[in-house]
This record gives structure tokens, C-alpha cells and sequence, in this order.
């Protein structure tokens, strides 16, 4: 079970809860006979090709190819046809998943759809030959064609084709999902992810949930609890009630618990909640202290997180299948934000040990750390990318918050946002876009989530009302 | 209708004033931002008993202020603590919780941490003063519960603070 997928106890909010499902998702299973050969297509297409002397993609029979560290990228032109309805009852998933698939990968700020107002022909016929010429003619460089038909159960069958427009080439194989109808939305994003993948040759993160603290309330008084939602802001669900507060929730490595910290007992303490069954056990309970800012090792078998003793906060390491917990720095300063590198080797955490707030890498077992920013201002809340290549972090200076990123050592920082308040960021599955808090200021002042490329482009709010967030791993 | 809102921001304000913006209280939904521990105590204008925690809470002052990223207890903080402990020593039945705030202007893991050495500052010193170690416990809010929610200095030289909320029986 991954992320609160079935079976849930607390009322029928997710998804695609066929095991079958999952097989079918998991083998990513090509249905025969969708690598057709076009060979007369293809020769009219040649054709046409010569004839056109506009693009450069036409005149180049390179694959279509989106190089995601090319500094002057631009976003890549496609096209999503409405989905082909192939029974009856299938037109409202036709269009729905049309429109999530071109949500995902224009909100990807990689590529821009072509509005359907432009469309010369449609897709009638999932199986007929495409009209390149018609997508050429309004520089659809990419075409995703697909087709959903229902069956028993409260099934639906999601297919879907690829294709380079100009090299008037399908992409890859045709792929099929198959699923319970309330799980539509999970297939739209399987196939903008396969798009996502095929064109710029990297892992995707559309199909992907985040972990969140959801507020209301006054500034004052904002009531929190713990809620979960797709990566895109929909099928949210609450975890736990806001009797209490809570911050800071993570998931764990395959995404089916999150640790987070609740005022439960008044006291803040680290608690481990099953998503599937919302059950939830206080992690770390010694009597006079408190714990805060847990998160799970890459094996998923420890957790690393701030204990407070008196005035003095340290990390420490916990096996969750018990024994005693090992601490893993002893100063008289502020020790906390742990995070694990990738391979389980390594933590980053933040310190106060130089007088400010600074960024610090260790052994996973404790031992000699050596501080790694060294610029202007406080750094915080260091985040180690799932890629292992970068540290995201939040850094304050002069009055204003930026979240940014720098490299294992240090070196090449580069700051992505500045506002009033950013804070606490999150890796995408694939170590390319960064989620964050942003706070506004003032006595109306919220949090509102917000997401940005690596690259510093694509700044966007994901949710308002939000804080904390954490992002799932690609869902199986 | 104005007037009514007017009596209602008023009665607010007085009970924030009065009865500490503490907010430990286990059987409270979330903390207030106002009333705390056991003292609902009216405020009143005549003279308080001593005894009383309305007395502890307005006359002496429940809580001290700190300054930017920093634990350290001032001269008046000293001063207001000196008062704390002399109550507690007298009034040898109550016990006490501190809280340590921070303002908003830091990330939330730290404030944390800098919460908890506030606290810790203050319960140092009232321990210091012959307070039982064993009648006193910290907890740190962080950023968390700010009772001024404006984003400039004068609010947040109100936030940065530690409150003592006095409760009755054991700390557990």
C-alpha cells in the first residue's frame, strides 16, 4: 500500500484501489499492437517534411529532446487532443484526462499547449493513422493522443501514444492503465509523466503526493493538521484533527508513513502516523524533554530529529524498530534540520555553533562536521536533493527570506526565491523542482505553498492556507 | 452593534493583558493567545491578593522580553523574575510551566530551539532564586503563537518572550 491507498479507513477519498492496478501500472505493460507501423504515413510525411521549410525541427530528424540543464530552454509545444470515449460513459474521463495530462506538463513550465481552439483536426480514432501535417501546421512538436473506455466494476482503460510531430515518429510504446474510475486522475498523471520521461530522457514527478500542514484561523491562534493531496493541490485529505498543533510532517522513503511533530501532550514530540490507516504512535517520549524536526533515513529504518534537554537542542538517531536512541552531536548549541544525503551516508543539519545559523554535513553516524555555507546572512533547514547533487536550504539575510540551492560542498549557491517569509523546502521525486512555504507579512499574514524549477523559473502557488510541506517519492 | 464590538475588543485585550498570552493548558484546544493555565480570574481594580494568581500574573508580570536571537535575560527580566520566584516560594503549592516564544522572523526548526533556551533561561534563574527544580517544567512554542500579529519590531519585541503559566498539582 503506498501513501493511503487502499484500504483506508476513513471514508473512500483515494484512488485506483485495484491490486491489479498496480501491476498493471508497475509493468507499465505495453498493449499490442500500438507500435504501428505507418510506413504509408510515413512516406507522405517525408514528403510534406521536404516541403516545409519553417522549422528546425523538420529539417532536423533528431529525436524530440527537452535538455533540462540547457540554461535558454524553452517551453516545447504539444498538443492533448480530448481523449477518444470508446463506450459509453467514458466522455467526461475523455476530457478530464486530457486536461490533466496538459495541466501537468504545462505546469511543468517545460511545455506549452496549444490551445484546442487551434486544432485543425482531431482524434476521433485512437487507432487511425495521425494527420502529422495537421499538427505541423500549428507547431505541435509533441502530440499526445489517448482513448479511455470503461468497464465492470467501476473500471477504466487508459490508453495513450506519444509522438514526435516532426519526425513524424511514435515515442516509445503505447502504454494502457488500468484502474477504478475514482483513480482517473493517477493515470492523466502516468501519462504526463511518460511523457514527461520520454522527452527529456529524466525521471518525472506528476504522479506524487505531498505531505502538508493545513491552517486556518487567526495568526494568532491558526489551528493545524496534518493533510495530504495530490502534487498538483487536488484529492486532499486531513490526517489528523487540529486539536492540536503540528508541524514539519515527512514521509517516509516509500511514502506509506509520516513522522511529524504534535503538541499532543502540550509538550512537542514526534509521532509516526500509518497514511493508510491513520493510526498514529508518539515516536520519542523521554519525560522533560522535547523532540522536533524528525526525518526518516533512505532505508527507512531510523529517523534522525532535535531532542531538547534544558536549553540545549542536539540530534539524535532512532531505529524505529526500537532500542536506544544514539546521539549524534554534543554541543552546546543548536543542532537541528537533519536531513540524510541519498545514500544514507551522510546528514546535513543546521547549527549555531559559529554564532549564526549555518549549514553543516556529518557522518550518518555521528562525528566531525565541516560547515559548508559560508556566505552572507543565516542559512537553515537544509535539504539533501533525492539526485544526492544538491542541498536545498532557507536563507536569511538583510530582512528577507530566499530558498536556494548549492552544491554537497557548498559551493556554486544559487538563490531561487526572495520574499518576506520562504521557508522549508522539498525535493520533487526527481531532484528538479523545489515546493516551499511562503508567508505573507502583517497581522493577516498566511501561508500559502509554492513551488519553483532548480532553474529559479516557474515560480508557483501550489495551495493557500498551507505550511510544511513534504514531497512523497514517484508513486508505484 | 459598534458598541457591542467595541466592549468584546476590549474585554480581549484586558484578558490578554491580564492573564499572560500563556498558553500551556492540556485540556485547552490549542492555546488561546490569551487565557492559560487555571486563572480565570476577573480583572479587577481593586487591590489583588498576593496569594492570588491574578496577582502573580498583573502585578508582578508573568512573562520577560528578549532581544533579536537571543536567550538572555535582561536587567528588568532579572528584576521580574526575582519577583516570580519569591511568589513561588511563598506560595509553595503551585507549580509552573514556561514558555518560550520566538517571533517570526527566523525558520521554524530554530525558533524552536531558541524557544526552548528561553524557557530554560528563565527556569534557570528561578531555580537559582530556591525554586524546586521539580515544581517548574519548559516547553517551546517557536514561532508558533504569537500574541501580536503585526510583522514589525513593535510586535515583536512583544512575541520574543518566555511566560510563566502557574498551574496547580504535580508537574507530570
Amino acid at each position: 500500500m503506498i501513501l493511503g491507498l487502499p484500504p483506508l479507513t476513513f471514508g473512500a477519498m483515494l484512488p485506483v484501489g485495484n491490486k491489479t492496478v498496480y501491476d498493471t501500472l508497475h509493468t507499465g505493460r505495453a498493449v499490442k499492437g500500438y507500435a504501428m507501423k505507418h510506413r504509408f504515413i510515413v512516406a507522405v510525411g517525408l514528403i510534406l517534411t521536404a516541403l516545409m521549410t519553417v522549422s528546425a525541427q523538420a529539417q532536423a530528424q533528431e529525436p524530440l529532446r527537452l535538455e533540462l540543464d540547457n540554461p535558454n530552454i524553452e517551453p516545447l509545444p504539444f498538443a492533448v487532443p480530448v481523449f477518444v470515449a470508446e463506450t459509453a460513459g467514458a466522455d467526461q474521463y475523455a476530457a478530464d484526462l486530457a486536461r490533466v495530462v496538459a495541466a501537468d506538463l504545462t505546469g511543468s513550465g517545460l511545455f506549452q499547449e496549444i490551445s484546442q481552439d487551434a486544432f485543425i483536426s482531431g482524434v476521433t480514432n485512437f487507432d487511425s493513422p495521425v494527420q502529422f501535417a495537421d499538427w505541423k501546421a500549428i507547431n505541435a512538436q509533441a502530440l499526445v493522443t489517448g482513448a479511455v473506455s470503461t468497464a465492470g466494476d467501476n473500471q477504466i482503460v487508459v490508453k495513450f501514444r506519444l509522438f514526435d510531430v516532426f519526425s513524424e515518429q511514435q515515442m516509445g510504446e503505447g502504454l494502457q492503465f488500468v484502474g477504478s474510475t475514482d483513480g482517473w486522475r493517477r493515470m492523466a498523471h502516468k501519462v504526463a509523466d511518460a511523457v514527461y520521461s520520454r522527452i527529456t530522457g529524466e525521471g518525472a514527478y506528476f504522479d506524487s503526493r505531498v505531505v502538508y500542514v493545513s491552517e486556518s484561523g487567526p495568526k494568532n491562534a491558526r489551528a493545524k493538521r496534518i493533510a495530504i493531496m495530490d502534487y498538483d493541490g487536488e484529492n486532499n485529505q486531513f490526517l489528523t484533527t487540529d486539536q492540536s498543533i503540528v508541524l514539519a510532517p515527512r514521509f517516509s522513503p516509500t511514502g506509506d508513513r509520516v513522522i511529524y511533530t504534535s503538541y499532543e501532550t502540550g509538550f512537542p514530540k514526534i509521532y509516526v502516523l500509518d497514511v493508510a490507516s491513520v493510526g498514529r504512535q508518539v515516536l520519542q517520549d523521554q519525560p522533560g524533554t522535547m523532540s522536533f524536526a524528525p526525518r526518516f533515513a533512505p532505508d527507512g529504518q531510523s529517523v534522525v530529529y532535535s531532542l531538547t534537554t534544558g536549553s540545549n537542542t542536539d540530534l539524535y538517531k532512532m531505529n524505529l524498530n526500537g532500542g536506544a536512541p544514539q546521539q549524534l552531536t554534543s554541543d552546546p548549541t543548536i543542532e537541528t534540520a537533519p536531513s540524510f544525503s541519498p545514500d544514507g551516508s551522510q546528514i546535513v543539519f543546521e547549527s549555531d555553533r559559529s554564532g549564526t545559523q549555518q549549514l553543516y554535513v556529518m557522518p550518518a553516524s555521528g562525528g566531525e562536521a565541516s560547515r559548508i555555507s559560508f556566505g552572507q546572512g543565516r542559512y537553515g533547514t537544509p535539504v539533501w536533493s533525492p539526485r544526492g547533487d544538491l542541498i536545498a536550504f532557507t536563507k536569511q539575510n538583510r530582512g528577507r527570506f530566499h530558498i536556494g540551492v548549492m552544491n554537497t560542498d557548498g559551493s556554486g549557491e544559487r538563490l531561487l526565491t526572495a520574499s518576506f517569509l520562504d521557508e522549508g523546502p522539498t525535493w520533487s521525486p526527481n531532484g528538479r523542482v523545489i515546493m516551499f512555504t511562503r508567508e505573507t507579512s502583517g497581522a493577516s499574514g498566511a501561508s500559502t505553498l509554492h513551488s519553483v524549477d532548480i532553474s529559479g523559473r516557474n515560480l508557483r502557488a501550489i495551495r493557500q492556507g498551507a505550511s510544511d510541506p513534504s514531497w512523497s517519492p514517484l508513486l508505484k | 452593534m459598534k458598541t457591542l464590538s467595541t466592549a468584546v475588543l476590549l474585554v480581549a485585550s484586558m484578558g490578554l493583558s491580564a492573564c499572560s498570552g500563556g498558553l500551556f493548558n492540556q485540556n485547552d484546544r490549542l492555546g488561546t493567545g490569551g487565557g492559560a493555565g487555571i486563572d480565570n480570574t476577573p480583572v479587577t481594580t481593586g487591590a489583588l491578593d498576593p496569594s492570588s494568581v491574578a496577582y502573580f500574573n498583573q502585578t508582578i508580570g508573568d512573562r520577560v522580553l528578549f532581544a533579536v536571537d537571543t536567550s538572555t535575560l535582561t536587567d528588568v527580566g532579572r528584576a521580574t523574575l526575582a519577583q516570580q520566584a519569591g511568589w513561588l516560594n511563598t506560595n509553595t503549592t503551585y507549580t509552573a510551566i514556561i514558555e518560550g516564544h520566538a517571533d517570526e522572523q527566523g525558520t521554524r526548526e530554530y525558533n524552536l530551539a531558541l524557544g526552548a533556551r528561553r524557557a530554560a533561561a528563565v527556569r534557570d534563574y528561578l531555580v537559582s532564586q530556591g525554586v524546586p527544580d521539580a515544581r517548574l517544567r519548559t516547553v517551546t512554542f517557536g514561532k508558533e503563537r504569537p500574541i501580536e500579529i503585526c510583522s514589525t519590531e513593535a510586535c515583536y519585541s512583544k512575541n520574543r518572550r518566555a511566560v510563566t503559566v502557574i498551574g496547580a498539582g504535580a508537574i507530570s
